[in-house]
């Protein structure tokens, strides 16, 4: 009944016909998924595993079981335990009773290919791409002495097959063939020059105390989809982090994300910090480097704000591919910083975005993405 | 693990042991495979050659996941068929491979025996593999997304068919095409002109008149004509008369004929999993078991019949009340003695002595169905030492407990059960406001139908029919009439 294991199986037809049609509904669906950033499970680095709520075909049935018979201990009027079937509640309406989840696997690059796709953006073209960055080993050519491990089964047995000949050693009746020193070949590699482009992406936030969770929310559903797409263009890109509030650190992932800290705002910090780090660890030329600066835009004073578009322009712009702000809208932000700063910058490589609400993210990742650089 | 050798041996044996308990059973093949082709196979429903479907993939990469989790592992899959195919997994131990065989032999007796699978058919493994080569054949022809988009459409529609029909003869004329026949008409108007002279008929009966009275009386007859009974076998009736390509009423068709196949295995859950449950434990305990097995066993079983909080398991449910039955018809606790007496003490330690329950259990397995067996052995006393409760949501959706009363109890289960917990929509008239749209009602019985997706559905029904196509249900206890043409779905009283 089952083939041989080479031939490709019925299921994974079908099962790669599921994921096509998964990907689509992705694609269609992205705002949505884009407004859900708790939907999104990291595995490792380069995986992404997204639920999709399974694509059930429709029927005529009855509405959302609200009735039933189940057994176990309990009085009339318990509520009962999980398991009963619900489907795992908040989102939009359509929860049926026991519905079930997919996870579906899904490379990053191919989430950013959808991305690319559903946003129509362009593919970055990197700077110095043609410089010899790294060695890549390929296999290319055989060896006397090497190690066991590489072996060549193949030519050593023909080595000695040859000399056991060749000696007239060779009995048809009994063809053992035993190979000596001189018949082992190993296999052997060449370095081969690989071009790839070094890239380094810096996160800026404000996390002042006007910063509440739903704004810290909106960046890193932001950040996601950003880090997705420089990631398929760039392997082995580099992310930083820096927070800021009066003063900027450098911090990791997970910190960046969740600390909450009270205070003032000065955006100057954080700008001369990420010009320093630019200066001394990434000399310019070499690297493509993308800067992200997300704030509710209030600002101490005015005078920070002439400090930190100045460092904007003369340390970092000067460095970077692209350098973006996304102000993140917040009930006690004036939003200020945005208008000096479109006033101040006005270059090419300054992208920005207003970033309002979980529907907007969509919106500020295209203005973030679409030059190109 | 086992041996092939072992194992065939196994086979032979089991066979024996489940002859010599009376059980009668389709030669069944048993074909190890690993947990991949397992998964792949209970994607498939048991079948290896089926059509190709996106929802296939689906399954497979859900029990794939579940599997890579350890959330579940499928030991038994059995196929309705003659001979019974059934699947081992390559890596389980022996005790579990002579559970799931002993299992399996009480399925493939339960299927050959039940009347309830009586008109299925018996090549299903060759018919299904013939469904799958000509879908690939429209695949190949078609396009995969005419192909697949068509068999969606229908899939949606599949559960829009008389469930019992096999059983029994309905009552009711052939639905007839509907023909117009100039002739009827004109015929009927014949008898209705005004006897006159001949030269003054034109005035008289002009022909004009004639022809139009001809037409309202042409319409009256096929209007007449319309599907005549209310007609539960919507799916049929497309197959027979949607006007569709050849190909399209097949695959019709086919996706009819595999969810009536399907269908018993639904209406018998409950009684077919205890069934197989009931006997591969009597079979080990009594015969099968080697000593050092015992505690594996008794692990095994008794995660096949845990309960989850609040969940119904159907081998646990159908186990005990087979059990529930065996005992009392071996204690002769029935019939109008029992039923009248109502001394407690003396009910408690009720025992005739009839040990009838064996014989009652092969009568059980041969008529009933879930609905069925439910309605008559469910007793007040099973319920009570079941923990059976209803539930239902509260206000805010939170489900909750509801009562521990028998009526209450056995309304839920058979609601559940009836028309395998599927909403019956009838079909009322093909030749709707004599425009040939089709009518449609859901007879309502107090839950809704889920809105969303009946108006998916009601869209692939008139995309089907390529006309109207309206549908009478309820909704908040008011009536409410869907209309599709096609596109637009509306929705009017």
């Amino acid at each position: 009944m089952w083939d041989d294991d080479d031939a490709i199986r019925n299921i994974q037809k079908d099962q790669a016909r599921f994921r096509r049609i998964v990907r689509g509904l992705i694609k269609e669906d992205l705002r949505r998924y884009m407004s859900r950033g708790e939907l999104l499970g990291r595995k490792g680095d380069r995986i992404v595993s997204i639920p999709v709520p399974q694509i059930d075909l429709p029927r005529f049935t009855l509405g959302s079981g609200k009735e039933g018979v189940g057994q176990g201990e309990g009085d009339p009027g318990d509520p009962l335990g999980q398991g009963q079937g619900e489907g795992t509640g908040g989102g939009e309406a359509g929860q049926a009773p026991g519905q079930h989840v997919v996870e579906v696997e899904i490379t990053i690059e191919d989430l950013a290919a959808i991305l690319g796709e559903a946003l129509e953006l362009p593919r970055i073209r990197p700077k110095g791409q043609d410089r010899l960055e790294s060695r890549k080993v390929k296999f290319t050519g055989i060896h006397r002495v090497g190690p066991q491990s590489l072996r060549h089964f193949r030519r050593t047995y023909k080595q000695a097959l040859k000399r056991t000949i060749a000696s007239g050693m060779y009995d048809p009746n009994d063809p053992t063939i035993v190979p000596v020193r001189e018949d082992f070949r190993y296999r052997s590699w060449k370095e081969a020059p690989q071009p790839r482009a070094n890239a380094v992406a810096i996160y800026m936030m404000d996390v002042s105390g006007s910063m509440g969770d739903e704004q810290k929310e909106l960046v890193r559903m932001t950040s996601f989809w950003l880090d997705a797409w420089l990631k398929a263009h760039y392997r082995g890109i580099t992310s930083r982090y820096l927070t800021h509030d009066a003063d900027a650190r450098e911090v990791d992932e997970h910190t960046f994300f969740h600390s909450r800290e009270a205070g003032g705002t000065m955006i100057s910090s954080a700008y001369k910090l990420c010009a320093q780090m630019l200066e001394k660890e990434y000399p310019e030329g070499d690297w493509n480097v993308y800067t992200f600066h997300f704030s509710d835009g209030d600002n101490w004073s005015s005078d920070d704000t002439n400090e930190a578009l100045e460092v904007a322009r003369t340390k970092i712009l000067p460095r970077c591919n692209q350098f973006a702000y996304g102000q993140v809208d917040s009930p006690y932000g004036s939003g200020q910083f945005l208008k000096d700063l479109v006033a101040a910058l006005q270059d090419d490589r300054v992208a920005w975005a207003e970033i309002k609400g979980r529907d907007t993210v969509l919106d500020a990742i295209r203005a973030f993405l679409r030059k190109g650089r | 693990m086992p041996t092939r050798r072992e194992l065939q041996e196994w086979v032979v044996r089991i066979a024996e042991v489940a002859r010599s308990y009376g059980l009668d059973f389709y030669e069944t093949r048993f074909e190890i495979v690993t947990y991949e082709q397992m998964n792949e196979l209970a994607a498939y429903s048991g079948f290896p050659g089926r059509y190709p479907h996106w929802r296939f993939g689906m399954e497979y990469e859900r029990l794939e996941k579940s599997y890579a989790y350890g959330l579940h592992r499928i030991y038994e899959m059995v196929v309705n068929n003659d001979p019974a195919y059934a699947y081992l997994m390559e890596d389980n131990r022996l005790v579990d491979h002579k559970m799931v065989i002993a299992h399996v032999y009480a399925h493939v007796d339960f299927f050959k025996n039940n009347h309830w699978f009586a008109p299925t058919h018996r090549k299903a493994m060759d018919e299904m593999a013939n469904h799958g080569a000509r879908i690939r054949r429209y695949i190949e022809e078609f396009g995969l997304e005419e192909v697949e988009g068509f068999v969606d459409r229908c899939l949606s529609l599949e559960n829009l068919q008389d469930y019992y029909a096999p059983y029994v003869v309905r009552r009711r004329a052939e639905a007839k095409p509907i023909v117009t026949e100039p002739e009827e008409g004109r015929k009927a108007v014949e008898g209705m002109r005004f006897k006159t002279k001949k030269y003054l008929e034109p005035f008289v009966n002009p022909d004009e008149l004639v022809a139009e009275e001809a037409r309202r009386e042409e319409a009256r007859i096929v209007e007449e004509k319309r599907y005549p009974v209310a007609e539960r076998d919507v799916l049929g009736f497309l197959a027979a008369n949607a006007p569709i390509p050849r190909w399209q009423r097949n695959i019709l068709s086919m996706i009819r004929e595999e969810a009536i196949y399907f269908a018993p295995q639904r209406m018998t859950k409950i009684m077919n999993e205890g069934w197989a449950t009931y006997w591969h434990s009597r079979m080990m305990t009594e015969k099968l078991l080697d000593d050092s097995e015992v505690l594996d066993f008794a692990d095994h079983h008794s995660r096949t019949v845990a309960r989850q909080p609040g969940q119904l398991n159907p081998y646990a449910l159908g186990l005990a009340l087979l059990r529930d039955v065996k005992e009392r018809w071996d204690q002769g606790r029935f019939g109008p003695e029992w039923e009248r007496c109502e001394n407690l003490a003396e009910r408690e330690h009720w025992d005739r002595r009839l040990g009838l329950g064996t014989q009652k259990l092969f009568e059980v397995r041969r008529v009933y169905n879930d609905v069925m067996f439910l309605d008559e052995f469910l007793t007040p006393e099973f319920v009570e030492r079941q923990r059976l409760f209803s539930w239902k949501e509260d206000e805010r959706g939170t489900p909750r407990i509801d009562s521990r009363q028998f009526d209450e109890v056995k309304r839920g289960l058979l609601q559940q059960l009836t028309n395998l917990g599927e909403p019956v929509i009838t079909l009322e008239d093909d030749n709707h406001a004599n425009r040939k749209e089709l009518y449609l009602v859901h007879r309502y019985e107090g839950t809704p139908l889920r809105r969303d997706w009946a108006i998916e559905c009601m869209r692939n029904l008139s995309q089907l029919w390529t006309r109207p196509v309206h549908l009478e249900t309820q909704v908040d206890d008011r009536k409410v009439v869907f209309t599709s043409d096609g596109n637009e779905v509306r929705e009017g009283v």
